[in-house]
């Protein structure tokens, strides 16, 4: 916020002589504003990459015509066909969380953004639980997809809605337990601490250290099983479910859960780089190129992964989550915990 | 329609005849208790299009297009079925020439049908890119039939006593490249899906389809290959000179769970690819000289009488029942259609199995719905 | 291997007034069994050793109505094969327009359930003791019963007009102004 608050006072002139209550919060607006941009303009950019990367692993080429240079406008052209397409709500769907839904799921997402570190000034707010507020919001998305599954009146709305509830929480679980070996050695929930925490050349980052590796795979894993993507796209499995939970949406509230699903990935690729990769650290360029740069390489890894693999059942999701990745969580919290108390000593 | 009581717990799920993923309009009624479907009854006749009564008010040679409509992707082998049996009616030898562009064609045929069942098969477990690897390499089948007879998808190509057009000159040496350059995609497929984790987990151990269940409702093709059974009618009652050809036949072993899963059938439409490639490049080398409108008789009026010829196209045993009363339009022209009957097994199979298995097992049976529903 | 020839005498010996008639000379010989004896035959020709037919291959509905011969049955049509010892046989029951009744057989081949829905669909040939008897291709308030000769169709399902209409090229030639030919004036 400090950061806003510099910008302001630096550009706007009479900020000073501002009430002290706009004061407050015209930099958390313009704050809000910056994030708001970002989330809607990287599913723009994410759309037209995952077309093309999926054309070119599969012998084709992908959009090439809309805006000249390789179709780039494409996506643009998709947004407004969906804004100006009809408001379908089917007949016995439950009008108030039929609307509601699609809110709640970007909302979550995009709330997470606030705390996203892109460079050592540059982040909205450097919440002192930075990571803790992130999986809690976070999972207010699950909460849209359910709605969104209930209030369609669908059956394989329901079904993709509980499907999706029941992985999304379950992969929780692994997912925090890696973060949590993050957070042991750095002692401080704060996005900015555990950037900070590894400086001083690649070699520190968190992802070449001996348990945050492996705890990088299972965060990796956990994450793209939060948002749905394949292997673990049985929420919205094309071939069995038509469209999963929001197979009833058209037009813009489609849209929404579109967008919705694209931040999704950016933020976990962040939040990924955040804690494993350094964050806004590298040579020469500034801290949010490096950031950028560092998240798109995840989010270009998410997507290979999703024009590869096939999709797993959901009771091998499951046996996945249970089985296998929260036991080596626990072992590797377990681990992370001992080497503190070795190297540290007792608190 | 009776309205049953349900047992409070368990929902009933229409995988209607619009989806994405049951290889036309097949609509499949799910009783479900939660994941777990409890009963599946198919209900189908959605693409009936009467062909039996259409061929019984056209001339012989006339109820050929229609055959090809039965099983539109693979329609070389069906008209090949039904030439055959009025042939065998008539008691019409082809010369050697007929024969080899037949087995020619059907093998071509084959490879583009088992292209299009494991690439869609692929798309069905959620793997995209198989499925355009598939198609782009079927594109080029067709591409050939195009230059041989016009068509890419419905042929009209084998005719009573003969076949529509000869091939034109380069056609060889056009197959063989393609031949050439088709190996090295199966392999890759192999590489890229047949043996990937997931891809195993999903298919090895579901849909199995036991030797008795398979015997009780006649199941032929792959999927009765896949059980593990060696019966392949060009071996057993060869047409076409099948005999002097030197091919294998490849089963279902059960190599990563029991035989007659899912992944099996699928494998051994894979390998039977590659055997085609062999048949194909065998007939190339020895297409004799001849007239292919040789034998093609000026009206076809077969004697009184009756008879059932049977081929193996890639779905499986392909049979037409076809009676005669010494006219130039068919008394009665029945057909046993390999889907039909594999068809009928999914209820058996299905019971236990989670909503996603479902879809693996009708991707891995092979159904085309114009020919279940005739 | 046995030819049909051979069944016959032993089906002949096992069943003495099983099979009403035998046709050997043609291309294609068939027995033809009563239908009340139809699960005794099929069950023994599925189980005996040296018959072992596993494998209904094909179970047909055929209308004998031939305005040029007598002829005026219904009749089905079992198509048997042996994998295992690699013989056929052709089974064949007759059956009366009005009142067409076969016991099933679906519980010696399992295939026999939809191949006999289908031969009721397309004759109205009652199949006792079946499990399931409804129509399989047919929507399942369809009337009548297609395949028979003396089929007429409906001149409307549900409102839709379902008989055929006459093709441009008939309505043409009685006349008609179709109003598609560009060279018309008006």
């Amino acid at each position: 916020m400090n950061f806003f608050r510099e910008i302001l006072l630096e550009q706007l002139p009479g900020f000073r002589e501002f009430p002290s209550i706009v004061q407050t919060f015209l930099p958390m607006l313009l704050g809000c504003l910056v994030c708001l941009a970002l989330v809607a303009l990287f599913p723009l950019i994410a759309v037209w990459l995952e077309r093309k990367v999926s054309a070119h692993m599969q012998d084709r080429l992908g959009p090439m015509r809309v805006g000249g240079w390789h179709g780039w406008a494409q996506t643009i052209a998709d947004g407004v066909k969906l804004l100006t397409k009809e408001d379908i709500i089917p007949k016995g769907a439950d009008k108030l969380l039929f609307k509601l839904a699609p809110l709640v799921v970007f909302v979550g997402g995009f709330a997470a953004f606030v705390v996203l570190p892109f460079s050592d000034q540059f982040i909205v707010s450097d919440l002192n639980i930075g990571i803790l507020y992130v999986v809690a919001i976070s999972s207010l998305g699950v909460v849209g997809v359910i709605m969104a599954g209930w209030a369609s009146n669908n059956k394989y709305a329901l079904f993709g809605g509980m499907r999706a509830a029941a992985q999304i929480v379950s992969y929780e679980i692994p997912t925090v337990l890696a973060i949590l070996t993050v957070v042991i050695p750095v002692g401080s929930l704060s996005m900015q601490e555990i950037v900070k925490a590894q400086a001083g050349g690649v070699l520190n980052w968190f992802i070449f250290q001996p348990v945050t590796f492996f705890a990088f795979f299972i965060f990796y894993i956990g994450t793209l099983a939060e948002v749905n993507r394949t292997p673990f796209d049985i929420p919205e499995a094309e071939s069995e479910l038509v469209a999963g939970y929001h197979t009833e949406y058209s037009g813009m509230r489609f849209a929404f859960f579109f967008l919705a699903e694209y931040a999704n990935m950016f933020l976990v690729s962040a939040i990924a780089v955040t804690l494993f990769l350094g964050g806004w650290h590298g040579p020469w360029l500034p801290g949010p190129v490096w950031f950028i740069f560092k998240s798109m390489c995840l989010v270009f890894l998410q997507m290979w992964l999703r024009w590869t693999l096939p999709r797993l059942r959901v009771d091998q999701l499951m046996y996945v989550s249970w089985k296998v990745l929260l036991p080596i969580a626990f072992v590797l919290v377990l681990a992370a915990g001992t080497i503190a108390l070795i190297t540290e000593g007792p608190a | 329609m009776q309205v049953e009581a349900y047992a409070g717990e368990e929902m009933v799920l229409n995988m209607g005849p619009q989806h994405p993923s049951t290889h036309g309009v097949l609509r499949l009624e799910l009783e479900t208790d939660g994941e777990i479907v409890k009963k599946v009854t198919p209900h189908i006749g959605y693409l009936h299009r009467c062909f039996e009564k259409h061929a019984e008010n056209i001339d012989y040679p006339g109820v050929i297009p229609f055959c090809d409509r039965m099983d539109y992707i693979a329609s070389m082998n069906n008209s090949l079925g039904y030439a055959l049996t009025i042939e065998k009616l008539m008691q019409i030898e082809v010369n050697e020439r007929v024969q080899t562009l037949r087995v020619l064609m059907a093998e071509l045929n084959r490879i583009a049908s088992h292209l299009l069942s494991i690439g869609t098969y692929a798309m069905d477990i959620g793997s995209f890119t198989p499925f355009l690897h598939c198609f782009r390499e079927r594109e080029k089948i067709l591409d050939l039939f195009e230059w041989v007879c016009g068509a890419r998808l419905l042929y009209n190509y084998n005719w009573v006593g003969g076949v529509s057009h000869d091939i034109p000159s380069g056609f060889v040496e056009k197959t063989s490249e393609f031949l050439n350059q088709l190996e090295p995609v199966i392999a890759e497929m192999d590489k890229l899906l047949s043996y990937n984790k997931i891809f195993l987990a999903r298919t090895a151990a579901v849909g199995i389809i036991n030797k008795d269940l398979a015997e009780s409702f006649n199941v032929t093709g792959p999927n009765l290959r896949g059980s593990g059974i060696q019966w392949d009618l060009r071996k057993e009652e060869p047409y076409c000179a099948y005999e002097t050809y030197d091919f294998e036949v490849p089963i279902g072993s059960g190599q990563f769970g029991p035989v007659g899963s899912c992944w099996d059938r699928y494998y051994v439409r894979v390998r039977e690819m590659e055997q085609s490639i062999k048949l194909i490049r065998q007939a190339l080398d020895r297409l004799p000289e001849g007239d292919v409108h040789e034998m093609v008789p000026r009206r076809v009026k077969p004697p009184k009488g009756e008879i059932y010829g049977r081929t193996e196209t890639p779905r499986g045993e392909l049979g037409y029942y076809v009676i005669s009363n010494g006219g130039l339009i068919p008394f009665r022209v029945k057909v046993k259609s390999p889907c039909f009957t594999v068809l009928s097994v999914l209820p058996a199979i299905a019971r236990g199995a989670m909503v996603a298995d479902i879809i693996a097992i009708i991707g891995s049976i092979d159904i085309v719905m114009g020919e279940v529903d005739r | 291997m046995k030819d049909t020839s051979e069944i016959l005498q032993i089906l002949q010996e096992k069943f003495p007034k099983y099979i009403v008639k035998s046709n050997l000379e043609s291309a294609a010989p068939f027995l033809v069994v009563s239908a009340k004896a139809l699960p005794a035959v099929c069950g023994f020709l599925k189980n005996d050793k040296d018959m072992n037919f596993e494998s209904l291959m094909c179970l047909s509905g055929v209308d004998y109505k031939d305005p040029k011969t007598e002829d005026d049955r219904l009749e089905v049509v079992y198509h048997l094969f042996s994998m295992s010892k690699k013989h056929k046989l052709i089974l064949k029951v007759e059956l009366s327009r009005d009142d067409p009744k076969v016991p099933t057989v679906e519980n010696i081949w399992g295939i026999a359930n939809w191949h006999e829905r289908e031969a009721y669909d397309m004759y109205g040939i009652q199949f006792e003791g079946h499990s399931d008897l409804r129509r399989i291709l047919c929507p399942d308030d369809w009337v009548d019963y297609p395949l028979r000769k003396d089929y007429v169709e409906p001149e409307t399902y549900r409102g839709m007009p379902a008989a055929a209409s006459k093709q441009f090229a008939e309505l043409a030639e009685e006349g008609e102004d179709l109003g598609t030919n560009p060279y018309r004036a008006g």
